[in-house]
């Protein structure tokens, strides 16, 4: 289990007077006090772990947003940003003595510019209302977390976000142009704007991916692009990992890039054909989705020297979809996997490590082992392109015995991922989960060093506290 | 001025902390290729990372390459050629620019975070940069990312190093992600009256389906290959039946923006190259070089103004979104630039200029107050004393 820091007493002893402190600064509506009406925040998507917070606020504009947290740092209150609350590292865990300041209520499309490319919108847009906008016009946002019908851009930016199609369109971070931010002074500050590259320092860079310890962010343009014209995807299936990996670097030697490759093992295979019937060999102990795009010869050419390719490594079975339907077919499968999952198990821990793509065999054989070690069931997912690893493990919440072990056999996975030259987290992002794993990718002065630079945003450590940096050596945090 | 030369990452990390200890600025460089770019460095003494050379890990199906901050550009480009891949930003070659006679290095393109055309499509030099390893102003190593193409794990200080010239840290090592090199390139130009009407067709052209890694705008008298006029062009990079497919599909749909060429593989990498390099602005060595970064909609009225206050030499990149200027060393026509980057709410640096203006003029948007205190501590906390490239950035 993560332990939180102990709250400070005197602000859990002064609640009522922050809480009618907060109803002056901002409108009546937005200042939640009631526990019964804060339990939707006491969470997220990390569910194991409950927290009830000190109040929740949720302000509509960026000026409201600078009122609480100008108010929080005058008083020394801890603060927990929070977009739609789907983090799956328990990025927005409030804690007993902070103020969640939700961005649901910042929800408007300010700008859309067509002929420049992008979108200036609110930070609780979700993700994919910034492709509703434009899809209109032919147009989408690029990144596209599995999350992306309820997660938030606001929140999207603070993690730096993935989803499959970033070999191509690569991450949040690289779809960005400009954010509003706001610091823990309640300064707002116009972060880049709506071109390529501002001069100077990139903040930009530095604050995208930073999980809420550098301040908040209330308003993001966006690049936008043109759509191709059309997308088309295919399935082989391999009778080992060995050779499906070898299949995914010859496609990625030849040249092509696909804008989404992704590799089931053989439990995941089951448990997805289980729950959607997607028509997945279930003889095979892997398999690939390739997705690649334009006109409809184009896709037939590149999809053609990708059977030729994967042709080379005796799949057991090849599907080429010939229509857009047959595409939705092949990807059922795959978009349900974490339900698929969620079916025949209680409840299962998702992780996030990234590997190099040539230690995917060595990896799975290993997770095999761990699965056998600790007695618990894996199913793995992958984005095989840029080596980011989903390993399911299936455990029983209820039982604490379970839990332990499955998040001990997740702590294994992860520094497995470190030892053979990945990361921890390539899209997820550290939050509490993965905060004492650390030191396991840094040294204490690497991480001296990330510490000193939120204390150059964050003189207090106010924002966001107990996430991301290990809780033990830190002085910031001293009770 | 004498020149440290330290020839491994450890003796370079041990030079800065003797100098950290003695309280000596220290100018940062790989072969000093740029170094007349931004502002003069106040230091008697420069560390040269030219000598920590060498490819140190290459993964070709992995897309990634790792080598020392002191290789040079070509040799890194040319390991990738024998794998069909490439550099992903196409980082421009500035050594006709600033009159060196030698090759960039990694180290030296990363610090500066410059990118080529392709940055419209495929991003900049920083969103590929996977990981580093770099020497704080106290002379500690330290590294940050890694070697795989997706990676959240704490605070991305690549991205903060990558292009701070030098002044957060000596960059010692860095990992890229690298792409295949396109089977054809096809280039589609067009004849347009005037900027407006070149951005506009630009724009057109981004906004296609069909994946324009490239789209710049040659003003009058600058045309290279033959182009004459003011010149909109649009290019493509894939598999060779694609290019012919996405050139003749785009010249059909842009058809009523002007005359327009079809330029293949071989002329098109020479145009290219060109672009890149800003060799159509046509600068002479005693002119100040500025970039303007705008929104591309707001390229022509900014060009306008430009040509209004002092005899401009232009080219657009990026859409239109990166104005490359020349034009006389003066604080009139520095003043015009600032003006008009902020006039399109945009961003300018004055690239290159004698130090007589350099020293004397904001080479860079003044950061407001509150973010200038943050970018004081973020300094304080990676170089305390200030010892790194002072004065190159700011003054």
């Amino acid at each position: 289990m993560i332990s939180l820091p102990a709250p400070k007493p005197e602000i859990l002893a002064r609640r009522e007077t922050i809480l009618a402190d907060l109803r002056r600064l901002l409108p009546a509506d937005a200042v939640i006090g009631e526990e019964i009406r804060m339990k939707p925040y006491e969470t997220d998507g990390l569910a194991a772990y409950r927290q009830m917070p000190l109040a929740v606020t949720l302000p509509r504009t960026t000026e409201e947003v600078a009122q609480v947290l100008r108010y929080c740092h005058a008083n020394g209150i801890r603060v927990v940003p929070r977009g739609a609350g789907t983090s799956l590292a328990g990025g927005a865990l409030p804690l007993a003595d902070a103020v969640v300041v939700g961005l649901m209520r910042m929800n408007r499309i300010k700008e859309i510019n067509l002929d420049d490319r992008y979108a200036v919108v609110e930070a609780g847009v979700t993700n994919i209302g910034i492709t509703k906008a434009v899809e209109g016009d032919g147009f989408f946002y690029a990144p596209d977390p599995s999350s992306q019908l309820a997660c938030m851009i606001g929140g999207n930016v603070m993690m730096n976000s993935g989803g499959a199609h970033c070999l191509k369109y690569g991450v949040t971070a690289n779809n960005l142009l400009g954010v509003t931010f706001v610091t823990i002074e309640g300064e707002v500050l116009e972060i880049g704007g709506n071109h390529l590259d501002a001069a100077g320092y990139d903040w930009l860079g530095l604050i995208t991916g930073s999980e809420g310890q550098l301040g908040m962010v209330t308003d993001v343009t966006v690049r936008i692009l043109r759509g191709p014209e059309g997308a088309r995807a295919m399935l082989a299936a391999f009778d080992s990992v060995e050779v499906a990996g070898a299949a995914v670097d010859a496609i990625i030697g030849s040249g092509i890039i696909p804008v989404a490759l992704e590799f089931m093992d053989k439990p995941c295979i089951h448990a997805c054909e289980a729950f959607a019937h997607a028509g997945y060999p279930l003889d095979a102990e892997a398999m690939l989705i390739i997705e690649v795009e334009g006109s409809n010869a184009e896709q037939d050419m590149l999809l053609g020297k990708i059977r030729d390719i994967c042709a080379r490594f005796n799949p057991i079975s090849m599907k080429l979809a010939e229509s857009a339907e047959q595409s939705l077919a092949i990807w059922k499968g795959r978009k349900g996997a974490f339900g698929a999952v969620g079916r025949i198990s209680p409840d299962y821990l998702c992780m996030d490590g990234t590997i190099p793509t040539g230690e995917l065999p060595h990896v799975l054989k290993r997770i095999g082992e761990m699965s056998t070690q600790y007695g618990l069931g894996v199913a793995n997912v992958f984005h095989a392109g840029d080596g980011n690893l989903h390993p399911l493990i299936m455990f029983d919440a209820n039982d604490p015995v379970s839990f332990r072990k499955a998040e001990e056999f997740g702590a294994d996975i992860l520094k497995l991922c470190v030892e053979v030259g990945g990361c921890l987290t390539g899209e997820h992002g550290v939050g509490v989960e993965k905060r004492d794993l650390m030191t396991a990718q840094f040294t204490t002065r690497e991480l001296d060093l990330q510490r000193a630079i939120k204390t150059a945003f964050d003189a207090d450590w106010l924002l966001n506290t107990a996430k991301v940096f290990p809780l033990a050596d830190n002085p910031k945090l001293a009770a | 001025m004498s020149l440290l030369l330290p020839e491994t990452e450890e003796a370079l990390a041990a030079e800065i902390a003797r100098a950290h200890a003695a309280r000596e600025p220290l100018g940062i460089e790989g072969r000093g290729t740029k170094r007349a770019m931004l502002r003069p460095v106040q230091a008697a003494r420069t560390l040269s990372t030219r000598n920590l050379t060498g490819i140190t890990l290459y993964r070709p199906t992995e897309l990634m390459i790792r080598a020392r901050a002191g290789t040079p550009i070509p040799e890194i480009e040319a390991a990738l050629a024998e794998n069909n891949q490439q550099i992903i930003a196409e980082p421009p070659d500035l050594s006709a620019m600033f009159g060196a006679s030698e090759a960039a290095t990694l180290g030296g393109v990363v610090s500066t975070n410059l990118s080529g055309p392709r940055r419209i499509m495929w991003g900049a030099m920083r969103d590929h940069v996977l990981g580093i390893r770099a020497v704080t102003g106290e002379g500690e190593v330290f590294r940050s990312g890694g070697r795989v193409l997706k990676n959240v794990t704490g605070l991305d200080l690549c991205k903060l190093l990558t292009g701070a010239h030098g002044t957060l840290g000596v960059l010692t090592e860095v990992t890229l992600k690298v792409l295949p090199r396109a089977e054809a390139t096809g280039t589609l130009a067009i004849r347009v009256p005037d900027a407006a009407r070149g951005v506009a067709a630009l724009s057109a052209a981004l906004g296609s389906p069909y994946g324009v890694s490239g789209a710049a705008l040659l003003m009058d008298g600058h045309a290279p290959m033959g182009l004459t006029g003011t010149v909109a062009l649009a290019r493509i990079e894939d598999f060779r039946e694609s290019v012919t497919y996405r050139m003749g599909k785009l010249r059909e749909e842009l058809a009523e923006l002007g005359e327009a060429t079809l330029l293949d593989t071989a002329a098109s990498h020479s145009l290219w190259r060109a672009v890149r390099d800003a060799e159509p602005l046509g600068a002479t060595p005693d002119e100040a070089i500025w970039r303007i970064s705008v929104a591309p909609s707001a390229a022509p009225r900014a060009v306008i103004a430009l040509r209004a206050a002092f005899d401009a030499k232009l080219l657009l990149d990026w859409g239109g979104g990166l104005i490359w200027v020349a034009g006389p060393a003066t604080e009139h026509a520095h003043g015009a630039v600032m003006q008009a980057a902020a006039g399109g709410r945009g961003s300018f640096t004055l690239f290159r200029a004698p130090a007589s203006l350099a020293a004397t003029v904001p080479v860079l948007p003044e950061e407001p107050p509150p973010l200038a205190a943050i970018a004081r501590r973020v300094k304080a906390t990676l170089d305390p004393h200030g010892l790194l490239n002072p004065g190159r950035m700011r003054a």
